[in-house]
């Protein structure tokens, strides 16, 4: 036991997340695959995909987040042009480089043409590999919308069956999705947590217990928050006087982990954030009811569920207010854009957020970042004025 | 994403100018004349975009289109973008996203000045068929912001393996009847007539043919055709407010006659500079060409001898020479299978594969890529594309970045000199090959 250990009772725990956030060889991914012989690694891009649905084909969902700022981009640059955002070079490169191979296929769910196209790429430059596309639909009648994305996942859940998967049974899916739910009323009780005491939870290190959850099955991963959620109740810790902020428009490439330290160090308690959003992208349960058909459960969380972001048509809702009533919710004093460079959608939503929070009063500021961002000083300065300013006056001017 | 030419203004046009580019002028003055009437006759307006166009059912339901693409490509040419977009990213618009969008904006915060020096008429719906493009769905939220009308939604899947499944076709079948064509009715303040809609998408069918009759004239040597620059003209009428009409098909008519008349006389295209000299390299192009300096980039090929004889920009707005045409006996369906198939919608391996056949079918000397800064959808692989196909067909590929219609990102000489040394290593290749 270390002293931090010692001192602190989540430094534990807090350090095997750590140490998976850190091994880009996905040698857990490896064991867990020892563990379960013929069971398949299944990749997924952001935001979202239906991981209940991999989990009842006994398939291990693997969340990728490109290299973060940890790999040396080389091949994979050479495949995009510079004015496309990092994660689809950082990913070819991990791809290239063998990390990959432990996966059995990926999955590229539709939120933007790059990760779409990045799709199209993996077929073409491994041609073998089981790639499938999923056709998130934008129209969210569920005998429209809904048909169609039911068809979807039946589509996939056969690929992966030609790959050596189970087909999943509706027991199998319900309990499944049972322990999805389970694993998400512990993300919500530590955001909970995170608002209430923030100080007690920091946003980074709240960020890497939820990035555990990349590369551990849904009733492991719970049970890792479970333990982190008792120590935090055992930790020491003192309130201090920090602002309170919303953090959007990192839904998809990641931002550095120092990035979110720097906010932290600048005098910002990030109370709610889109980082990893596909862990949270269901509002509340999915349907466990035995009555229900377990994939039109699934369907319909999607459909009646799925939280506000740039890449969810809104139909009828008025831009912005999804993100007011979380600022309402987390009573958060601003907001701070943090968007990966190129990212077209959070950069193009950016400008109607930032109406909508004028409207309301609610000051905020924006930066951008790519994954591999190192230097944060001008971030942290930035940072350190947006907090002095909302503390001083209420407002970022 | 990105779009094609609806030209205005002679400046832009080749030098010569054939009996069916003045008709299109005259369409084109006839529809924004409509557009500016609209109001006053009490027309209703639809914006929509190119790819996955409903222009068939617009007509039906005696409405007019707005494409901001095709306003944005304009503002382009008329050397006003720069300006529009400055205005964008002022009012908060990042540098790093579609030019396009940030155009439109800027022209609306200015005045929303068209093409013709008139305002243009505010939407009274904006109909967001989603084909191909993730930005058209934040495009059409951000107009929503300025001009708080309806929107209406068509979501279109993604052909990522190359084949429309019924699945895909009854979900746009049913959004089409059960959302969009109710919405479209609620707006126009009249039911829609299924036999009108027939009988236009009977004349949609009859354009197509002669369109595709055009495309397929580049195989003749010389090609009679530039199939991207000369072929931005050619899809002016089809991919915007005039499919389903008799003027797009008198207007095609009187193109394929053109077409004809030239490889009778073995003549090449038009080019800025008059007709073309000797056709010295075929080229097959992918991505949209640049606004800003479009007759400047076009020199850079005509004085070279350089023709394209097939491009895939020009599909973006519906994919004919394989065989789809719209159907009158199938109506939602074949709107269906339309949008499916607009060029951006097809998976990498598909648009790989269209490029492959036509460097074969076209006997192209060479391909060449335009990326486009603005457009990921485009972009996003095409470096994947240049090796995959070099390796394919043995034809060497070229690469240059521009970007649609933002000047800042137009290095004119620096394209000028990798065009020239892409030619030049062409010319040597067949140098040695003759050798
Ligand atoms: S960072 Fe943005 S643009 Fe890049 S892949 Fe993710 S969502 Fe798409």
């Amino acid at each position: 036991m270390t002293d931090s250990t010692a001192s602190d009772p989540a430094a534990e725990v807090l350090a095997r997340c750590l140490a998976l956030y850190e091994d880009m060889s996905f040698s857990r991914v490896r064991r867990w695959k020892e563990a379960h012989p013929g069971g398949l690694a299944i990749g997924a891009l952001p935001i979202y995909v239906p991981r209940p649905l991999l989990e009842a084909m006994g398939c291990l969902p693997v969340s990728i987040f490109g290299g973060g700022d940890q790999l040396d981009v080389i091949r994979g640059d050479s495949y995009f042009q510079s004015y496309i955002c990092r994660i689809p070079r950082s990913t070819l490169e991990l791809a290239m480089g063998g990390q990959l191979d432990v996966l059995d296929g990926m999955l590229f769910p539709s939120i933007c043409d790059v990760i779409r196209n990045l799709g199209g790429i993996w077929n073409m430059l491994f041609p073998e590999r089981f790639t499938a596309y999923v056709d998130l639909p934008q129209n969210f009648d569920r005998d429209i919308g809904g048909r169609f994305y039911t068809g979807e996942l039946r589509r996939i859940a056969a690929g992966l069956v030609g790959r050596g998967a189970k087909p999943p049974s509706d027991e199998e899916l319900r309990a499944a999705i049972r322990r999805e739910n389970s694993r998400r009323r512990v993300l919500s009780e530590l955001s909970a947590l995170r608002r209430r005491e923030p100080w007690r939870l920091r946003a980074s290190e709240a960020y890497l217990a939820a990035r555990a959850g990349s590369v551990l099955e849904a009733q492991e991963h719970e049970a890792w928050l479970r333990e982190l959620l008792a120590a935090l109740e055992r930790r020491e810790a003192r309130a201090y006087d920090n602002v309170r902020v919303v953090v959007r428009g990192a839904f998809c490439e990641q931002p550095p982990l120092g990035l979110i330290r720097t906010l932290e160090a600048a005098g910002c308690d990030i109370v709610d954030d889109d980082f990893q959003l596909g862990l949270h992208f269901i509002e509340g349960d999915i349907e466990e009811d035995s009555s229900i058909d377990p994939w039109t459960a699934l369907s319909n969380a999607y459909l009646d569920r799925g939280v506000a972001t740039s890449s969810r048509y809104i139909g009828e809702a008025t831009k912005g207010d999804a993100l007011i009533e979380s600022v309402r919710a987390a009573a958060a004093e601003g907001v701070i854009f943090a968007a990966a460079s190129f990212c077209d959608p959070a950069l193009l939503d950016q400008p109607m957020l930032e109406a909508a929070l004028d409207r309301q009063g609610i000051p905020h500021t924006s930066l951008k970042y790519a994954e591999n961002s190192g230097q944060f000083q001008v971030i942290r300065e930035q940072a350190g004025a947006f907090s002095d300013a909302v503390k001083l006056w209420g407002s970022a001017a | 994403m990105s779009n094609p030419a609806m030209t205005q203004s002679a400046q832009l046009e080749p030098a010569e100018k054939d009996q069916s580019q003045i008709e299109q002028k005259r369409m084109i003055a006839d529809h924004f004349e409509r557009l500016a009437r609209a109001k006053a006759e009490g027309k209703k307006v639809v914006y929509t975009f190119v790819p996955g166009n409903l222009t068939e059912l617009i007509g039906a339901l005696d409405m007019l289109a707005v494409l901001p693409e095709i306003n944005a490509l304009q503002s382009g040419m008329r050397k006003k973008s720069a300006g529009y977009i400055a205005e964008a990213e002022k009012a908060g618009h990042s540098e790093d996203v579609c030019t396009y969008v940030k155009c439109d904006i800027g022209m609306l915060k200015s005045g929303n000045i068209g093409p013709t020096g008139t305002k243009l008429p505010e939407p009274d719906l904006l109909l967001l068929s989603y084909t191909g493009c993730f930005t058209f769905m934040k495009w059409f939220e951000l107009l929503r912001e300025e001009y708080k009308c309806p929107v209406v939604m068509l979501h279109v899947p993604y052909q990522t393996d190359g084949e429309i499944t019924p699945e895909m076709r009854e979900y746009i079948v049913r959004q089409l009847k059960d959302v969009v064509i109710p919405a479209m009715e609620q707006v126009a303040g009249k039911k829609l007539d299924m036999r009108e809609l027939s009988r236009r998408l009977q004349l949609s069918h009859r354009a197509e043919d002669d369109l595709v009759a055009v495309w397929e004239s580049a195989r003749h040597r010389p090609s009679p055709i530039d199939g991207y620059f000369g072929g931005v003209y050619y899809v002016g009428p089809i991919f915007s407010a005039f499919r389903g009409t008799e003027d797009a098909v008198r207007y095609y008519q009187m193109l394929r006659a053109e077409v004809d008349e030239r490889v009778r006389r073995k003549e090449g295209p038009m080019t800025p500079d008059g007709p073309a000299g000797e056709e010295r390299f075929r080229l097959v192009v992918e991505g949209p060409p640049n606004w800003t300096s479009f007759l400047d980039f076009w020199r850079m090929f005509s004085r070279e001898g350089a023709t394209v004889v097939a491009s895939t920009y020009t599909r973006v707005g519906g994919l004919y020479d394989k065989g789809f045409r719209h159907s009158p006996d199938e109506p939602l369906e074949s709107l269906a299978d339309y949008c499916l198939g607009c060029y951006t919608n097809l998976g990498l391996p598909t648009r790989t594969a269209l490029l492959e056949d036509y460097i074969r079918r076209y006997e192209a000397d060479g391909f060449l890529i335009n990326s486009v800064k603005s457009c990921n959808s485009f972009s996003a692989g095409q470096l994947v594309m240049l090796r995959e196909l070099e390796k394919r067909t043995g034809v060497p590929g070229g690469f240059i970045e521009s970007d649609l219609v933002d000047p800042r990102y137009f290095g004119k000489a620096n394209i000028e000199n990798r065009l020239q040394s892409y030619l030049q290593m062409l010319e040597a290749r067949r140098g040695r090959a003759s050798a």
